[in-house]
């Protein structure tokens, strides 16, 4: 079997991050393995703009800022294989993959970083009552045949979830001349960005239904019709509030959930965001194997993938040249956050900590408060948090010092 | 009084301008700038896709240089979709040079080779 | 076009009926309404091959049910579908239930069936997820588990092989019925055939009727609903778990399928209309409360797909097959539901033994081949062997759909056969693209991709089931 220092799984905006960080770290025997046909996942089918304002300073579209991660990739010579899915992997650290040169191929990997992204939430998982015609279909899909292939799914569109996607491909859909009727979400909230209500529905009077799903699709081959109807607090459809769309689509937003069969096939502990848990070193409690970005907790903006798979390639870095052993605290929070990403830190602690998490109702005016044994380590003031929007604290190392016992995440309303 | 939300960068800051221009809540200077031009002339960037020549059923995708006349928008895409390109194309690659007298350029922003 | 047979409805019993009589030299046509063979009942149903415990003694359904379970073997071993006999469990969960069990057990031994009577500890050892209030259970070691699209894909695909002309979208608008030579009409052709065979599953009453207006039965669809859930890590029930059966139909199960998932339904309701494939909320929750009873673990939070398929029910509470009154070259199947797909082979055999032989002097095919051409599964296969495969032919290199782990090579080889897929749908039937956790959302343009190449045409003109059910409505990059 042959061996290769580092694997990395994924060859999209985290796999590739990942990847350069870890070559520069001084890790040169590096693999990166792509399902698909091009390096970039995602981000080929993003043509919209707003990437890179972090890690570039400028407004990017997806395609121009998965180039600029590209040429890096080929400038360091690092190897990467296309149409190479991975099948299997083991918690030793043995990983399968097939393509049409090789066959199936196992290596035995020194580290692996998973960047495997997520896919969508689709009609299956929700159930929609009603008829199941053609013509529902996920948000991401329906941005792969248009912005990859030039082809519209519908002409007249009704949107379920106010995921980011959704909102882009009500604008898309629109300029390419589609008629988007509206955009229904179940929550009293958008999940997407405020930017993308106000660019791509507002600027469209596309309306947006809060509190609102679908409550009947119609139609026996083809979507004919879809009903939408107000819920209340428990989620429920409110008999009378029906509101009908003829239209031939029902564009699905409903979410994005990581992607990490492989993980979940060798028991890897798994937390709330439906990703592997981890360490503050981007590590999973799995000896070795990494994991960053959308396969780890869904992102909101690419910068922060990017972020996270520079953070992954240097643990993995740092473990492929160090490798001695640490115990760990666990990292708790109030029941305001939905999660907290990294799940444990290392100690002692050597660098900066990042906590990242989402907050499970919009919170005005508040502090971020972290703490250890009743110590404040770092106080943060937010004038607003949103679930739609990742809230990110860096702590300071020098703080961490003498961390000996769990972190704990609270946040404080003012009055 | 007028309310909105800032769409120059994914932070989305909620702006208030009032009647004498002065602008409220904004997190960094673009958020000024754009609630001005919002009020007085507002513009929005476009991406779209292109035709590519000499490929089946693939497209690629395309910028405005900068943000145009928000009423030029659908324009805009109509211009687009009129033209294509031909395989090898890069990103930065001028599409239509100054559309609509506008000093703005329709980029190419995917590589294919 | 002139046949001596010609089968209406090319569903699990119209299909085995095909393959029966391309035994022998026979010109048969084999046509039905949909854009794909196995597109109605045959396609949404529990895919479970019954023991034959349930069904009252002396009805066809119980003749048909026993003698076709036992044919299974050779048909998935000839046919190359998957198949597992892995028993089933019918589970009492009260004390009042018991008597039940035990009246089962007798109608089992009168079916001929085998079966055994289980204690509370007997069953929790056999499957420990079962719920601890179970009371006992009859345990029936000859029920399986099939995959029930390519077993319709397959036998259609052999019976075509061996000489049977399938035709698609073909649905039938009347029956101009004669002794020696009748004609059936479609939209635009006119097909004549010495005999006729209905075996158009939840349209069968209406078809008969167009020979004798006067049948004494009808077709009462009852639709029901399930659930699918993700593949499983760990078994959660390795049979397929019964409750006590009623007056309604075998009830809600609980069951692994070919594919590693588990199927959870299905509901009863009865329908007006046989199209009415519609999911409703508190049906599913229903179907949800009802399983946990009997398996209180199963994780519905892993459901990929809620589905509805309607069973052909007739007045008659039994399997319809008979030779129409004073029109003995018409010969009805009409009302199969559940047990009809364990039941199709031994229909097939019983149709021609007693009804063809009896106007047509059948003489054997020489030539015909009861195996289908073996189909390649690299996910099956050792690296060696797949190594082998794949430096034959690249394709099977290429994965096409991740979640189910498809490669290109699968894809190809399907659209190579006899009975190719015309859809999206009916690729995903074949080889199982699309039926992962994505539903397609990660390999649905690749197959679009694949069907347009195979076929020569635009990508617009790619359905997804039926005809005129494309995915693509326009080309917004089109040159002008």
């Amino acid at each position: 079997m042959k061996e290769r220092q580092l694997v990395i799984i994924g060859g999209g905006s985290g796999g590739m991050a990942a990847a350069i960080k870890a070559y520069d770290e001084g890790i040169k025997d590096i693999l990166i393995l792509e399902k698909d046909g091009c390096l970039g996942g995602i981000l080929n089918q993003c043509i919209h703009n707003g990437f890179g304002l972090t890690e570039f300073k400028e407004e990017l579209s997806g395609p121009e800022y998965l180039s600029r991660f590209e040429d890096e990739v080929k400038k360091r010579g690092i190897e990467f294989k296309l149409h190479s899915l991975v099948t299997n992997i083991t918690r030793d650290k043995v990983v399968t993959y097939t393509n049409k040169e090789e066959g199936v191929v196992e290596i035995k990997a020194q580290a692996i970083i998973m960047a495997t992204g997520c896919y969508e939430r689709n009609a299956g998982a929700i159930q929609i009552p009603g008829d199941r015609p053609k013509g529902v279909i996920t948000a991401g899909t329906a941005q792969k045949y248009l912005n990859i292939h030039g082809y519209l799914v519908g002409k007249r569109v009704v949107i379920l979830g106010s995921g980011d996607i959704g909102l882009i491909m009500a604008r898309r859909m629109t300029l390419e001349g589609a008629k988007v009727l509206c955009v229904s979400e179940i929550m009293p909230y958008s999940n997407g960005l405020q930017r993308n209500i106000s660019q791509c529905l507002n600027d469209f009077n596309i309306p947006l239904y809060l509190s609102h799903s679908v409550s009947k699709i119609v139609g026996k081959e083809k979507v004919e019709k879809v009903v939408i109807s107000k819920v209340d607090d428990h989620f429920k459809f409110i008999p009378g509030t029906e509101m009908e769309f003829e239209c031939d689509t029902l564009l699905l937003s409903i979410g994005l959930i990581p992607y990490i069969s492989l993980l979940e096939n060798i028991n890897c502990p798994i937390s709330s965001t439906k990703g592997a848990m981890v360490y503050d070193n981007m590590e999973t409690f799995i000896d070795g194997i990494f994991a960053c970005g959308n396969c780890l907790h869904v992102h909101d903006v690419v910068d922060f993938v990017s972020e996270e798979g520079r953070n992954a390639g240097h643990g993995a870095a740092l473990y492929l040249k160090e490798k001695e052993a640490t115990s760990s605290i666990d990292v708790k929070y109030d029941k305001l956050l939905s999660y907290v990403v990294p799940q444990k830190v290392r100690i002692p602690v050597k660098e900066d900590v990042t906590l990242k998490f989402r907050v499970r109702r919009e919170i005005r005016n508040a502090n971020v408060i972290v703490k250890s044994k009743d110590q404040v380590l770092s106080q943060t003031f937010k004038m607003v948090m949103i679930p739609s929007e990742m809230v990110m604290i860096k702590l300071n190392k020098d703080k961490l010092a003498n961390l000996d016992d769990e972190l704990y995440v609270e946040i404080v309303e003012k009055k | 009084m007028k309310e909105m939300t800032c769409i120059v960068c994914p932070r989305g800051c909620r702006l208030k301008v009032d009647d004498e221009m002065n602008v409220t809540g904004n997190f960094c200077p673009r958020g000024k700038n754009y609630a001005i031009s919002e009020l007085t002339h507002p513009v929005r960037m476009v991406t779209s896709t292109v035709r590519v020549s000499n490929r089946d059923n693939m497209v690629a995708s395309v910028k405005t240089s900068e943000a145009i006349d928000k009423d030029k928008v659908f324009m805009v895409i109509e211009a687009i979709n009129k033209m294509s390109v031909s395989a090898p194309c890069h990103v930065g690659d001028i599409l239509i040079k100054n559309i609509f007298d506008t000093n703005v350029d329709i980029v190419i922003t995917k590589n294919i080779e | 076009m002139k046949y001596d047979v010609l089968i209406i409805g090319a569903g699990a019993i119209g299909a085995s009926i095909a393959r029966e009589l391309s035994r022998y030299l026979l010109k048969v046509a084999l046509i039905d309404k949909e854009n794909d063979v196995g597109n109605v009942t045959s396609m949404a149903n529990s895919a479970i091959i019954h023991s034959g415990y349930d069904p009252i003694p002396r009805t066809n359904k119980a003749k048909f049910n026993v003698l076709g379970n036992k044919m299974f073997d050779q048909i998935s071993d000839e046919l190359d579908v998957k198949f597992e006999r892995n028993g089933s469990l019918t589970v009492a969960l009260y004390d009042s239930q018991l008597p039940l069990l035990e009246e089962l057990a007798k109608r089992s031994k009168e079916n001929g069936v085998k079966v055994k009577l289980l204690s509370k500890e007997e069953v929790l050892k056999m499957e420990p997820n079962i719920s601890p209030e179970v009371k006992g259970a009859l345990y029936a070691p000859t029920a399986g588990i099939i995959d029930p699209f390519n077993l319709v894909v397959h036998t259609v695909e052999n019976a075509v092989d061996n000489g049977v002309e399938l035709f698609l979208n073909e649905e039938v608008i009347n029956i101009e019925y004669h002794d020696e030579l009748s004609k059936v009409l479609t939209k635009d052709k006119i097909f004549e055939a010495k005999i006729v065979i209905d075996a158009a599953g939840l349209s069968s009453d209406k078809i008969a009727r167009m020979v004798d207006p006067n049948i004494d039965w009808k077709i009462t669809p009852r639709k029901g609903q399930y659930f699918v859930l993700d593949h499983y890590k760990v078994g959660l029930v390795n049979r397929v778990i019964f409750p006590l059966p009623s007056e309604k139909g075998k009830g809600i199960l609980v069951s692994k399928t070919t594919s590693n998932n588990y199927i959870v339904g299905p509901s009863s309701e009865p329908v007006d209309d046989i199209n009415d494939l519609s999911t409703d909320t508190m049906t599913l929750s229903n179907i949800r409360f009802q399983a946990s009873e009997m398996v209180p673990s199963i994780p519905f939070n892993q459901t990929i797909r809620a589905f509805s398929g309607n069973r052909a029910t007739c007045t008659r509470h039994d399997f319809v097959i008979e030779r129409c009154k004073g029109k003995e070259n018409f010969i009805i199947l009409g009302g199969i539901e559940s047990p009809g797909l364990v039941s199709s082979p031994a229909i097939a055999r019983y149709v021609v033994e007693e009804f063809v032989k009896k106007t047509l002097t059948l003489k054997e095919n020489p030539s015909f081949n009861p195996r289908v051409k073996k189909y390649l599964r690299p996910k099956e296969m050792d690296f060696k062997e797949r190594n082998e495969l794949i430096a034959k032919n690249k394709d099977y290199g290429e994965m096409v759909c991740f979640c189910e782990q498809v490669t290109l090579g699968e894809v190809k080889d399907v659209l190579s056969r006899s009975v190719p897929p015309r859809s999206v749908k009916a690729m995903k039937k074949r080889v199982r693209a699309g039926f992962g956790k994505c539903q397609g959302g990660f390999c649905q343009p690749r197959i679009l991709a694949e069907l347009a190449k195979h076929y020569k045409v635009s990508w617009l003109d790619v359905n997804y089931d039926e005809l005129d059910t494309n995915i693509l409505v326009k080309n917004v990059k089109e040159p002008k």
